[in-house]
Order: structure tokens, then C-alpha cells, then sequence
């Protein structure tokens, strides 16, 4: 049913992602394809995959962007610009237009932990409903003619045989730099909902409506380059007791 | 947005179709005559040619009849249950020409509603996504619509000049609607040109409260399907060209050869047919070159995470 639940579900199962941490690494985006080419549905195909315009479907990517203050300068390490490294894949929005476009009822909404899902054997490979998300979430998998998305590795983070610190997605397993999160937004006290209350997380594109549940925490203020210049320790033996204090006192005679 | 061949001609040729469709249902031809009874078979041909022709796009077409199923939420499917139930009135009205020669009245304007409704529902595909601001509005149905009914008058009138019926009327109910189409037409692109965009770099990322919001790096370096499907860009120069060379064909042109018909006091036959196919042609190849323009010039929110 491409309707989508018509109660906020109980659970709210997503990702909260770190901005602030994230180095732009690309692991999650390779564990993303890894797990998820041999895992639910068909694999993640790949188009021309040793040639020059080598394309594939992939369900997370890492963009790049450079924000610079009013009137900041571009000025290499000494400017005030900031690259910051985007992971992006589906945020599993609660009002998802995805879902609602879907003709065949392919594309649905889970009404306990509100996962959005393709069903692959039902889609006919309209594309409209990566057409209908704003995020560039969708990508159609060009061999297989279905609409791939992110599970949320439904099929990890429920796995009753793998140990617990493996029951979550790959993305965040593989993370090096401990910048992506899993949990429960529904639960104000889950580790997610804390971060995001502590962190002032916030939702991408909220005028489309979408509301989304993984959340982004913004990259916290910098200082500048010249401010930690100066905070090198300055010459200074007031402080100097026992031997070193005979020893200061005995050098300064000299 | 990626200006795909399959939904171009799809749209066109059923948007035609139904638009002669309505023509005929409401009798505005003269059942009896055999022109009529090809306008009829041309206007199925086109919507069913079109319906084709728009499965062509798809991943797994042969599992399209699932497309019926969620007609609740989504306007596609919407479209698909509609095309179906059209088809029936249309074909009893078509029965009772072709092969008795007389007008099915009930069936006839059945069928033209219904005709008009699918229409709308294939103009709701796009109006309703949020995701592409140039589409996100009333006009993209009223445009789809009187586009529908004013090629469907521009076919007709033809049919008419070919010993169809009625060549006084039709011609200036063509008219009459190419000019309502192009004037909100121009209005939707208008609204095009001067709204800003909902979605930008800054809201997107979030990053705005920081400052100024630059893609920097693209996540790979090559093309990927979001790119390809709506990362279409045209410059601006030749979106001017062709807006005019789809004006000028598909509603100058016509619109100055009916008057021209009307104004000599033209009957049907041969010498008037030809021109009135004349008209119909240029309308056609003008229709194509806008619908290429509605994906052409649309931007979708996506790409504001490839710098687009
Ligand atoms: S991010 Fe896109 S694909 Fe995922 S739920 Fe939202 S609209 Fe749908
Ligand atoms: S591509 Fe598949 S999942 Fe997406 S709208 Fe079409 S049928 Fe539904």
C-alpha cells in the first residue's frame, strides 16, 4: 500500500549523522554498496564498471562542500572557508512523497519503525518516485529495471545471529571516525534523540515537507587558525617548585 | 529534468487523442461521414499509441497491470485506472460511428469527461511533486488541458475540412483554445522564470547558518543515474529559441492558417484540407518542442547537492 500510515509509528528507526566528524572517507558508502549488492534484492549493479563513464546504483554517497561566512574569504588554511563532507542516502522521511507517488504499491512505508521499503517484485521501474524525493535518495538499478533504495539494512539491525554490536547498518559499523549513528527518534531518551537535542540536529530541505527522520548534526563552531597561534605556551617558571625551583633560581644567577 | 522521447510522445500524442476524442464525443462531426470514422480510429490510435509508447520507459513493463492498484495515493496510477475506463465509452461511441454512422450520445459525452479527467490525472503526475518547483502548480493541469482540447479542435477542424462536418465552427473553437492555451502557457512560464527556488544549496545541506553553501566535490566523477535523469540543463539562449519556434508553431501558425480558411469562406475539400493539415502538423511539431521544454527547463531539488 503506497498510503502511508496514517499514525506516527511507535518506532522511528534512522540514522543521525555527525558533520563534525564526518572526514569523508567513503567507507560507508563502500560497506553501503558491499553489504547491500549480496544482501536483500537484487545487486547493486554497475554500468561500464572498468571503463572511463563507469556508473552504478549506490544507496549512500559522500559529497563535498565548501561554506564560506558573509564575507568570508577563500584563502586555502588560512581563510575562513570549511569543506564539509555530506554523507547522504535515505532519511526515511515520515510524510514520504516516495511512497505516495509509487502506482504500484512497490514503494511502502513500515508502520512499526517506519523504514521506507521497495518491494523489487512488485516495482515496474517507473523511476517517479525518485523523481518525488527531493534528496536524490532513489536510484534506479539499471540491470535488474527496479528502484534501489537504503533498508536501513533491515536485514542486519534485526539479524538475531549476528552478535549485538552487528546489529546495526553497515554504514554505521564501518564508520572509522564514529560519525554516523543508529536509534530510535521516537525515543527521547535513546543516544540518538539526546545527540540530536544536545547538538541542535537538524532536518534537511524542511520546506518540501518531507520530515525527514535521520538527522544531521552541524559542524560546530571553528576558531580560527590565528586564535590557536596564540594559545602556545607562553615562558613562564612562577609555578616552579623542589629541584626545578633550585634549578631556576640557580640559572638565573648565571 | 531529463526530456525523455517515450514521455514526450506519450504525452503529446495522448493529450491529442483525447482532445479529438472530446471533439467527437460531444458530435461536433458528422457521424455518418467517413471522415469522421478515421478521426475516430486516429484518435484511439493516438491514445493507444501513447499509453504504448509510455510503458516503453519503464524498468519491468511486463509487470505494468500492477500500476492499477494504488489509485488512492498516487496520480499515476490514477492515470492508468482512468486510460482504462475512458477507453470503454470511447470505443461504444467509436462503434456506433464507424460501423452504424450514427452519434452514441450518452456514451460521446461520457467519454469526453472521462477524456478531460485523464488528461488531469497525467498533469497531476507532474504538478504534484514538490521535488520540481517549475511543475508545482495549478497552471501545469490548465495548461495540459487546454493544450488537450485545443490540438483535439485543431484535429478536428481538419477532419472537418475533409468532408467531416462542420467547417465553420471547429476552426474557430481551434482558435479560440489555441489562444487560452498559449496565454496560460505563457503564464506558467512565467511563474517558471520568476519564482525563486524552494529548495537551495543552504537548505538543503543545512549548512546555511554557517555561510554560503559550495558543492565542492561530487561523490563520484563521473555520471550517475540522478544526474542523468535530472541534472538536464539547456542553455538559456537556446530555451528562448525554441519557446518561440514552439509558439509560433504550435499556435501562430495554425491560428493564422484558420483565419485564413475562415476568412475566405473555405468549404471542404481538397485545397482546404491541405491546409488544414498544414496547421495540424505544425501544431503537432510545436506541442513536441514544448513538451520537450516542460522537462528541459524544470530543475529538480536534487541538484542542489551536485551543484546544478
Ligand atoms: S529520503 Fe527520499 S526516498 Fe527516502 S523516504 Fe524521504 S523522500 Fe523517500
Ligand atoms: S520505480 Fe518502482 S517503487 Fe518507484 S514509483 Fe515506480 S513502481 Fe514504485
Amino acid at each position: 500500500m503506497t498510503s502511508l500510515p496514517s499514525l506516527p509509528t511507535p518506532k522511528k528507526l534512522g540514522l543521525v549523522i555527525d558533520l563534525d566528524v564526518c572526514v569523508g572517507c567513503h567507507a560507508c558508502v563502500v560497506n553501503c554498496k558491499e553489504w547491500n549488492t549480496g544482501g536483500y534484492g537484487s545487486a547493486l549493479s554497475d554500468q561500464d564498471p572498468y571503463g572511463a563513464e563507469a556508473s552504478g546504483a549506490w544507496l549512500n554517497r559522500v559529497h563535498s562542500f565548501e561554506v564560506v561566512p558573509d564575507g568570508g574569504e577563500v584563502v586555502g588554511e588560512a581563510g575562513e572557508a570549511r569543506i564539509v563532507h555530506f554523507p547522504k542516502s535515505c532519511l526515511h522521511c515520515e510524510d514520504a512523497p516516495c511512497v505516495t507517488v509509487c502506482p504500484t504499491g512497490a514503494s511502502y512505508k513500515r508502520a512499526d519503525d517506519g523504514i521506507v521499503l521497495v518491494d523489487e517484485d512488485m516495482c515496474i521501474g517507473c523511476g517517479l518516485c525518485a523523481w518525488a524525493c527531493p534528496y536524490g535518495a532513489r536510484e534506479m538499478d539499471l540491470a535488474a529495471g527496479v528502484m534501489k533504495k537504503c533498508t536501513l539494512c533491515i536485514d542486519r539491525i534485526y539479524n538475531e545471529t549476528f552478535e549485538e554490536a552487528d546489529r546495526q547498518p553497515a554504514c554505521v559499523r564501518t564508520c572509522p571516525a564514529n560519525a554516523r549513528h543508529f536509534g530510535d527518534l521516537a525515543d527521547p531518551q535513546s543516544a540518538v534523540s539526546v545527540m540530536v537535542a544536545e547538538r541542535g540536529g537538524i532536518d534537511l530541505m524542511p520546506e518540501q515537507g518531507t520530515r525527514p527522520v535521520n538527522k544531521y548534526l552541524p559542524p560546530r563552531a571553528r576558531k580560527p587558525l590565528a586564535a590557536s597561534a596564540n594559545a602556545m605556551p607562553r615562558e613562564d617558571t612562577d609555578g616552579a617548585t623542589g629541584l626545578f625551583a633550585w634549578l631556576d633560581r640557580m640559572l638565573d644567577r648565571i | 529534468m531529463h526530456p525523455a522521447l517515450s514521455i514526450i510522445a506519450f504525452t503529446t500524442l495522448s493529450g491529442l487523442g483525447y482532445g479529438l476524442a472530446v471533439m467527437l464525443g460531444l458530435g461536433l462531426l458528422d457521424p455518418a461521414a467517413v471522415a469522421t470514422k478515421i478521426a475516430w480510429i486516429a484518435a484511439l490510435a493516438a491514445i493507444g499509441g501513447g499509453l504504448l509508447s509510455s510503458t516503453l520507459h519503464l524498468g519491468n513493463p511486463q509487470r505494468a497491470w500492477r500500476a492499477f492498484s494504488q489509485w488512492r495515493s498516487s496520480w499515476l496510477s490514477r492515470e492508468g485506472v482512468m486510460a482504462v475506463v475512458t477507453f470503454v465509452p470511447l470505443l461504444m461511441t467509436a462503434w456506433a460511428c464507424v460501423i452504424e454512422g450514427r452519434q452514441a450520445v450518452v456514451p460521446g459525452l461520457v467519454g469526453a469527461v472521462l477524456s478531460l479527467c485523464t488528461v488531469f490525472c497525467t498533469a497531476m503526475i507532474y504538478a504534484s511533486l514538490k521535488s520540481v518547483d517549475a511543475w508545482h502548480t495549478r497552471l501545469t493541469p490548465a495548461c495540459y488541458l487546454l493544450f488537450s482540447l485545443g490540438g483535439g479542435a485543431v484535429a478536428a477542424s481538419f477532419f472537418a475540412f475533409c468532408g467531416g462536418g462542420n467547417a465553420l465552427w471547429l476552426p474557430l473553437v481551434a482558435i479560440v483554445a489555441l489562444v487560452g492555451a498559449w496565454v496560460v502557457k505563457r503564464a506558467w512560464r512565467q511563474h517558471l522564470q520568476a519564482t525563486a527556488p524552494l529548495s537551495t544549496p543552504e537548505s538543503a545541506t543545512g549548512l546555511g547558518a554557517i555561510g554560503h553553501v559550495r558543492l565542492f566535490e561530487r561523490p563520484h566523477m563521473t555520471e550517475n543515474y540522478l544526474t542523468r535523469e535530472m541534472g538536464f540543463r539547456i542553455a538559456r539562449k537556446h530555451a528562448a529559441k525554441l519557446w518561440i519556434i514552439a509558439m509560433a508553431l504550435g499556435g501562430v501558425v495554425p491560428f493564422v492558417l484558420f483565419a485564413l480558411l475562415l476568412a475566405a469562406g473555405a468549404q471542404a475539400g481538397p485545397g482546404a484540407a491541405l491546409v488544414a493539415g498544414l496547421a495540424l502538423a505544425s501544431h503537432v511539431i510545436g506541442i513536441l518542442a514544448e513538451r520537450w521544454l516542460f522537462f528541459a527547463e524544470a530543475r529538480h531539488a536534487v541538484m542542489n547537492y551536485y551543484g546544478g
